[in-house]
């Protein structure tokens, strides 16, 4: 019953947080700040998981096709549908609920419980439409350059970890990646990655609004956050491959 | 004017609120006051629109609170400063940022009339040379005067403050209620201020209610406090032993 009271609640937020600011200049301020703390501040994390995930999964990809019969191109080829199709994508969604989910819960829920959103509701701001709408904007549209990062820094990563190990030549892993390029399947990660932003900004913001108690209850939020967000994604991830590759 | 008209408040099966009234005047600071639990704070935060009472009415200056639209109200709220118990300054901005906040919100200044603002408030709360410092850094009672200052900027109509003498060493706690007070005649907004500290009471209580397990148990001033023979407003008063030793000394002439 809890988990249907929940999901009305979200969507009764939601409501408030889709309102026309009350202030454009003080959203704009908001709004550099949040994507300098929700992207910016994820650009180190981002690459360094994605080089080392992109020569990972080219190596596995070497390693498990060592037969003659198979075509070493098809290394370069499978890296590249994977950090497109879902490594860029999914992973660093979940990596980013991770990090990005638990700042936005703690942020907002610390904030509740010192009495700052209720001081904020006090001075006739609206709270929810202030503190969340910057983040929602800001992630939706800032992530999908962090995936094209991804995209680009894990078939990179691919292409050094041939060198590193001698198991491809740089040649065929070129040859892969070039091989049946489909544009539609980045506008498909795009997309993927724009409904996940959006859920990555908003669930936690639920937690971190309606957070109850004090510093103890603020960490516990976090933690189901990170965890409904996680779920959230992945269950979204199946329903959109469904719908757009199915 | 401010009138609670028969308000009462539940929180699932517990009735905190059981159908309190009263009426505020402007010019006045009015003192709410109670043991823990006597339903203080939710009464304020009814009055501030945080809680919906289930029933009964608020009316602000003949505008009622259960008939207003939420903009309305949000409008409403723009004519209220509140002083809340911990502060509630927001802790990543500093302490101009903090003050400036209403009027980047909800006016037109430029910077340099803001900042203007700024400094005059500061200044009327007796704190220099702390526009960039933030909240952490200054000591309980200055965050306090800073809670005060944002609580002005915007000249509001109406001051609320919870506790606002909260974990203050006496000697503070008087230079805040001074404040509290100098500024209510001088701005002639209707204070009303939740409090169990009885130095307050006595300070600044033009008008004084007693809430008792969400009813109101007496209403009166600091003149009239230490004279009425209600048990439950005696026991409170005279829990603290220096007001029962004032009392003995007071009867032994």
């Amino acid at each position: 019953m809890k988990y249907f009271q929940n999901i009305g609640l979200y969507f009764i937020m939601l409501t408030q947080v889709f309102k026309k600011p009350q202030k454009r200049s003080v959203f704009r301020e908001s709004l550099f700040k949040e994507v300098d703390e929700l992207g910016l501040k994820s650009l180190g994390i981002v690459a360094f998981i994605s080089f080392f995930v992109g020569g990972v999964v080219a190596i596995q990809t070497a390693l498990n096709v060592d037969s003659p019969w198979i075509p070493k191109y098809l290394i370069g080829f499978a890296t590249k549908r994977s950090i497109i199709l879902e490594f860029a994508p999914t992973f660093m969604s979940i990596i980013l609920a991770g990090k990005v989910g638990s700042y936005i819960t703690s942020s907002i829920g610390t904030m509740r419980v010192t009495e700052q959103i209720d001081a904020l509701e006090v001075m006739g701001v609206n709270a929810l439409n202030f503190l969340v709408l910057p983040k929602v904007i800001a992630a939706v549209f800032f992530y999908p350059f962090i995936v094209l990062l991804a995209m680009f820094l894990g078939i990179f990563g691919g292409w050094i970890s041939g060198f590193m190990t001698g198991l491809f030549t740089s040649d065929s892993y070129i040859e892969g990646i070039q091989l049946d390029f489909q544009p539609y399947l980045v506008r498909y990660a795009i997309i993927k990655t724009m409904v996940f932003a959006f859920v990555i900004a908003t669930i936690p913001s639920f937690y971190g609004f309606y957070v109850k108690g004090g510093s103890l209850e603020v960490g516990k939020a976090s933690t189901q956050a990170v965890v409904w967000t996680s779920i959230v994604i992945i269950l979204l991830n199946y329903f959109l491959t469904q719908m757009l590759l199915g | 004017m401010i009138e609670v008209k028969d308000i009462h408040k539940s929180f699932g099966d517990q009735h905190i609120l059981k159908g309190v009234s009263a009426t505020f005047h402007k010019g006045d600071t009015s003192m709410i006051i109670g043991s823990s639990g006597s339903g203080k704070t939710v009464f304020l935060k009814c009055l501030l629109g945080l809680f919906t009472p289930e029933q009964g009415d608020i009316c602000y200056d003949d505008r009622y609170y259960s008939k207003m639209s939420l903009s309305e109200k949000r409008e409403l709220r723009k004519e209220i400063g509140m002083v809340f118990q911990g502060g509630a300054l927001f802790d990543s901005e500093t302490i101009e940022d903090n003050i400036k906040f209403p009027l980047k919100m909800f006016t037109d200044q430029t910077e340099e009339e803001m900042k203007e603002r700024v400094n005059f408030v500061l200044n009327r709360v007796h704190l220099e040379n702390v526009n960039n410092q933030f909240p952490a850094e200054l000591s309980g009672g200055m965050q306090k005067r800073v809670a005060i200052a944002r609580a002005i900027v915007m000249n509001p109509r109406y001051l609320f403050c919870d506790e606002p003498n909260s974990g203050l060493d006496p000697q503070t706690a008087i230079v805040i209620d001074n404040l509290i007070q100098e500024i209510t005649d001088e701005y002639q907004m209707i204070t009303i201020i939740n409090s169990h500290d009885m130095n307050s009471v006595m300070e600044i209580g033009e008008k004084i209610i007693f809430l008792k397990k969400g009813l109101k148990e007496w209403e009166g001033s600091s003149q009239t406090i230490f004279k009425t023979d209600n048990k439950a407003v005696t026991d409170f008063v005279y829990s603290s032993n220096l007001y029962k030793k004032v009392r003995e000394a007071y009867n032994k002439g």
